[in-house]
């Protein structure tokens, strides 16, 4: 980073956008109601459809995201929240509905034109470059380089500054993510968390303004995960709009500044960490009504009495059988 | 036993007609499945497509022989497209399904009595290749070549020292562009999407295009090795395409080390050495009763299972083959 962009970083941190004071500011007084509307919106999502055969496994009415912020996408398992990030970056085609990004519209757009749009996701798999090095995973995150056409390719003297400029970027992103001690390793020789950062760097290279990340948490040792959790809010503070999916209500709370909550495909509920964390149907459709919840005394003694009942019942009609 | 006569005849094949063949069809495939990760089984179907384009066009359509040997690069790119144009977006293994399919309706129909009077029919098409011969600079009959001193060497006519000095030539040629490409970003984006297409295309590249581009380039390289195959026989036929080619030229590749830029090379030129060897070698034993347990005309089965043995071996022992990367195999087996 260099000293201009030090400064500018610092000027983020007091006033402009990217500040915790104008997020709070931006997300005070909203309806903690699904689909409400944001101040400013980077992402636009209308009536999005997508059905597996009888199974609708999202459906989504209406929903925004607000620019500059970090949005975090709750669920239990199989809520859709994976299905619906990959009809936003176009990986998967929706049986019906539209979204706008950043004024454009998206649906329909092919995934490698969404990246290009500013809109760069990683996956809940890791999909590191096993055979490639460190350093060249992070390089092809890089747009628009002269020597990836095939033609330009054949003489390096056309691609050659160009190629030093986005070697020394990626340094950088190697260093700011620790990773510059492996850079000439195999991608595959990296641990799992290693993984997760690196994504995250190669993401970067692509330069976007919104990041879509699919479980960044997942699968990584709790050591790495305080340092992940601060990678995100880096890529706030750097003026990005962050959108992620978890699993995890403690990290969820800790980081994002607004947060949506899907179940069974829909969008059931929206509203700071706070407001999530006390919504009694959040509760219910994310840990299941009553089944994770621990028993009462009264409950236990009633359930073992139901099962003490079968069993005898069960026996008596075995003994008529005999 | 005569050793010299042995090293030599395996010499003269190792470095004969047939290996530049196999030497060009496996650096294709090395562009396709090496570098991409493209699984093409049917890379005979370009050779075909090369090696009649030169025969029809100066037989059929009485075309020069060095404009058809051109245009092979544009029928070879043509059907890169018809192969690739709706297969690619699908999963790998419908390249695969479809290539092979392919290549087999391509020998058929040259092969149809129907069309005989345009591809030969099962009989093929001979002596288009006169245009080549003419600027042979060699003359006379066979000579031999050996090192400095000794009498090990190989030994070739005039003929077939101008078709290896143009087919090594044009070998040394592809090395060049394949080694100019995969250490370039275009190579990059390539050896990316080998490991994870989904990955590629998250970064904002066309992964679909980059894809027929490969199979495209390492198709025509293919098809060049056909032109060379069909010019040294002076004889094109559709049964001398078979399916089987396009294996041999795989164990080129995995003999020499796939993704190697010199890997499909080394590994056609030591693959026909070492057939070579063994049969010649069996052969002699025979004659010189030396081997006693069979007879001259069960060497060529002996000969592919011990060459297959061989292949065996250095699959347990050196799965990345000659000169492949252990650390990349190593990788890809945990992953």
């Amino acid at each position: 980073m260099s000293d201009a962009d030090r400064t500018a970083t610092a000027d983020l941190t007091t006033s402009g956008p990217g500040t915790s004071v104008a997020r709070d500011a931006a997300f005070a007084g909203l309806a903690p109601v699904p689909g409400v509307a944001k101040p400013d919106p980077i992402l636009v999502v209308d009536e999005v459809r997508r059905s597996f055969g009888g199974l609708a496994a999202v459906d989504v009415e209406h929903l925004e995201v607000q620019r500059g912020a970090i949005t975090a996408l709750i669920g239990p398992n199989g809520a859709g929240k994976t299905t619906f990030f990959n009809l936003l970056t176009g990986f998967d085609t929706p049986n019906a509905g539209r979204w706008q990004f950043d004024g454009r519209g998206m649906s329909g757009v092919a995934a490698h034109e969404v990246a290009r749009h500013g809109m760069v996701r990683t996956f809940q798999l890791t999909k590191s470059l096993a055979r490639l090095t460190v350093l060249d995973n992070v390089m092809l995150g890089a747009t628009g380089q002269r020597g990836e056409r095939l033609l330009t390719s054949l003489l390096r003297p056309l691609w050659k500054a160009q190629e030093d400029d986005i070697r020394a970027r990626a340094e950088d992103l190697l260093v700011r993510f620790k990773l510059d001690h492996m850079r000439d390793e195999v991608a595959g020789s990296l641990s799992g968390g290693q993984r997760k950062l690196l994504e995250m760097a190669r993401a970067l290279m692509v330069r976007p303004t919104m990041v879509m990340l699919d479980e960044p948490m997942a699968g990584v040792n709790p050591a790495l995960t305080q340092s992940l959790l601060g990678h995100v809010k880096q890529l706030r503070e750097d003026g990005m709009t962050v959108m992620f999916v978890e699993h995890d209500m403690d990290v969820v709370h800790d980081i994002s500044d607004w947060v949506i909550v899907m179940a069974e495909g829909r969008v059931i509920a929206e509203g700071s960490p706070d407001q999530i964390s006390s919504n009694d149907a959040v509760i219910d459709a994310y840990l299941g009504a009553h089944h994770d919840a621990p028993l009462t005394v009264d409950e236990t003694e009633q359930r073992l009495a139901e099962n003490e009942a079968a069993i005898e019942s069960e026996i008596e009609e075995r003994q008529d059988d005999g | 036993m005569d050793w010299t006569f042995i090293v030599n005849t395996s010499l003269t094949t190792a470095f004969g007609p047939q290996a530049v063949v196999f030497a060009l069809a496996a650096i294709g495939l090395n562009v396709h499945f090496g570098y991409t990760g493209l699984v093409n089984f049917g890379q005979v179907g370009f050779l075909a497509v090369g090696a009649y384009t030169v025969a029809m066009g100066v037989d059929t359509f009485g075309l020069s022989f060095w404009l058809c040997a051109f245009l092979t690069i544009f029928t070879a790119s043509v059907l890169a497209l018809l192969l690739g144009a709706p297969t690619l977006r699908l999963r790998a293994d419908y390249l695969a399904i479809v290539t092979i399919a392919a290549s087999e309706i391509i020998r058929l129909v040259l092969r149809a009595a129907r069309f005989r009077e345009t591809t030969g029919g099962a009989a093929g098409i001979q002596n288009f290749a006169g245009d080549f011969f003419d600027v042979n600079p060699f003359s006379g009959g066979r000579k031999a070549l050996t090192f400095p001193g000794t009498d090990v060497g190989v030994t070739y006519s005039a003929n077939q020292y101008w078709v290896l000095l143009v087919g090594w030539g044009l070998v040394a040629l592809a090395c060049l562009f394949v080694y100019l490409l995969v250490r370039s970003p275009w190579g990059r984006v390539l050896k990316a999407i080998r490991e994870d297409e989904d990955a590629v295309r998250s970064l904002g590249k066309n992964v679909y295009v980059y894809k027929l581009q490969s199979l495209a380039i390492g198709g025509v390289i293919g098809a060049v090795g056909g032109v060379v195959l069909a010019v040294s026989r002076q004889s094109v036929t559709p049964d001398s395409m078979g399916t089987l080619l396009t294996f041999f030229a795989y164990v080129a590749l995995v003999l020499g080390g796939a993704a190697r830029v010199l890997g499909p090379v080394l590994g056609s030129i030591v693959f026909f050495f070492l057939s070579a060897f063994v049969d010649v070698a069996l052969r002699e034993a025979i004659e010189a009763d030396v081997i006693t347990f069979l007879v001259a005309n069960e060497v060529g089965i002996v000969r592919n299972i011990l060459v297959g043995l061989g292949l065996m071996v250095l699959m347990i022992y050196r799965p990345q083959g000659l000169i492949g990367d252990k650390k990349e195999v190593a990788v890809s087996v945990r992953r």
